[in-house]
């Protein structure tokens, strides 16, 4: 049996990483689930990526 | 660049740490707070015209102006605030803080408190408890009467207690209460009993009437945010010495006029960056709803800045009967709150959390990194000037503060030479 097969046979314990909604399935199904608190840097505001970079550069 | 910031943090959380706020005694505004005079009134908040002042704020200048004899009733008083005679300053620019609506007159008593590791002084008002109160916009003849008694009899009482007792150490009083289940902002309850246990002692022994006495006594009792008025000026000396540190990206003034609500960055001096207060989520008294709210107003949001309300709910699960939520919130509340913090307290320490120490200091990168904003506890004042308070709960400021503020401190270091 491939490997990855063997994995789905035992009782998982998953991190979910990413979009909330795959934890609530998961978690709708009995499976036992973390979601991981999580979003992107800045909110993903360009502009403030770029202040924070700015004070991250040396010079 | 970031060695700077680092360097510059680590000096300002060390002053933070090292505070050590004192109370010495109960003065009058006019007399004790700095650059004071007659025809000023200090608020809540960054600095605000008349004009612009919400409900509860002018209701709280309306009372003022009747409480100081500068006008007899709500019609003269507003036409009086209206034309440009009397000066409106924040409590901030006077070493001074100021809960809800945070208005301070000439002859109002002050809680002096001295920051014994910096010689620096803070003021507060004395709290006249919840309901109608001056502080929540209320200006009828029953808050005018108790303010009266306050300045009469409660301050003069405990002014002279305070006087036989000596010096009381807040920051050990705070660690206290912090392990009897007060945050410091929306629960004061440990702190109120704690300073009784303190004061009472001396209250006896002062030579006022037995009657005075026991109204005092009844008074701080029957107020379980009595101990407020002083986590406050103690949270604001231990914060002025953080402020003006070059380089440092520290928060070292968060406040709300009911319009705005304002922050202050150490290595950018006394600039205020503002954007409109929001609108509290929380528990309202019967008869009330959401309808009937004032924005986010108060400068009682320095606890948060210092390290403790909001910050340190995890170590006060009975706060959430007052403010909404569970136990479990309160605790994820607290360790959120670590993600944009420099340092955990010294002195702050919470049993719920393994005594681990309250998050403190502010950091502004990490508010943008992240995108956690800073958790408050508060209470809501009615939309209406003279109405009161309608409910407490939770509020969080306004990312724009912060956004605006990282990108003056950019602009403000490229300026200096020391970004590309």
């Amino acid at each position: 049996m491939h490997k990855i097969n063997q994995l789905f046979q035992k009782d998982l314990k998953v991190i979910n990483m990413g979009l909330e909604s795959f934890y609530k399935d998961l978690k709708e199904q009995d499976v036992a689930v973390i979601h991981m608190n999580w979003r992107p840097r800045a909110g993903g505001n360009p502009k403030m990526i770029d202040l924070l970079n700015r004070l991250k550069s040396n010079k | 660049m970031q060695e700077l910031i680092r360097k510059a943090n680590q000096q300002a959380m060390e002053n933070l740490q090292k505070a050590r706020p004192t109370l010495m005694g109960i003065g009058v505004a006019l007399k004790d707070i700095p650059n004071m005079d007659k025809k000023t009134i200090l608020h809540a908040g960054p600095p605000i015209k008349w004009e612009n002042m919400s409900g509860p704020l002018k209701g709280a200048v309306i009372g003022g102006l009747i409480y100081e004899g500068l006008a007899s009733n709500e019609e003269e008083a507003t036409k009086l605030a209206a034309s440009g005679e009397i000066k409106f300053d924040s409590c901030h620019h006077h070493q001074t803080v100021g809960p809800m609506a945070g208005v301070v007159t000439a002859s109002m008593p002050v809680w002096i408190i001295q920051n014994k590791a910096f010689d620096n002084y803070a003021y507060c008002t004395l709290n006249e408890g919840l309901g109608k109160v001056l502080r929540y916009g209320a200006f009828s003849e029953e808050v005018i009467t108790r303010l009266k008694w306050m300045e009469n009899t409660l301050a003069p009482v405990l002014k002279a207690a305070v006087k036989l007792r000596g010096p009381i150490d807040l920051k050990s009083m705070i660690a206290q209460v912090v392990q009897m289940g007060d945050e410091g902002h929306n629960r004061n309850k440990a702190g109120t009993s704690l300073f009784i246990r303190e004061i009472a002692p001396y209250v006896v022994l002062t030579d006022f009437s037995n009657e005075a006495k026991s109204e005092v006594l009844k008074f701080m009792h029957s107020n379980d945010h009595f101990f407020l008025n002083l986590t406050m000026p103690a949270a604001k000396s231990t914060m002025d010495p953080v402020g003006n540190i070059p380089h440092s990206t520290l928060i070292y003034t968060m406040a709300r006029n009911g319009t705005e609500f304002g922050i202050r960055v150490s290595g950018l001096g006394d600039q205020w960056f503002s954007a409109p207060a929001e609108i509290i989520d929380g528990l309202f008294f019967p008869g009330y709803t959401k309808e009937d709210a004032n924005p986010d107003i108060g400068d009682s949001v320095i606890t948060e800045t210092s390290g403790i309300g909001g910050f340190a709910m995890a170590t006060a699960p009975a706060i959430v009967q007052f403010v909404g939520g569970t136990p479990q919130d309160a605790i994820n509340f607290t360790t959120s709150m670590y993600e944009i913090t420099e340092q955990e307290n010294d002195a702050y320490k919470m049993p719920t959390m393994n005594f681990r120490g309250t998050p403190t200091g502010i950091e502004l990168q990490k508010v943008i990194e992240t995108q956690i904003l800073p958790i408050i506890n508060t209470g809501i004042a009615h939309k209406d000037a003279g109405v009161g308070q309608v409910g407490a709960g939770l509020v969080r400021p306004p990312m724009k503060c912060f956004e605006d503020a990282l990108e003056a401190f950019v602009t403000q270091m490229a300026k200096e030479g020391l970004l590309e």
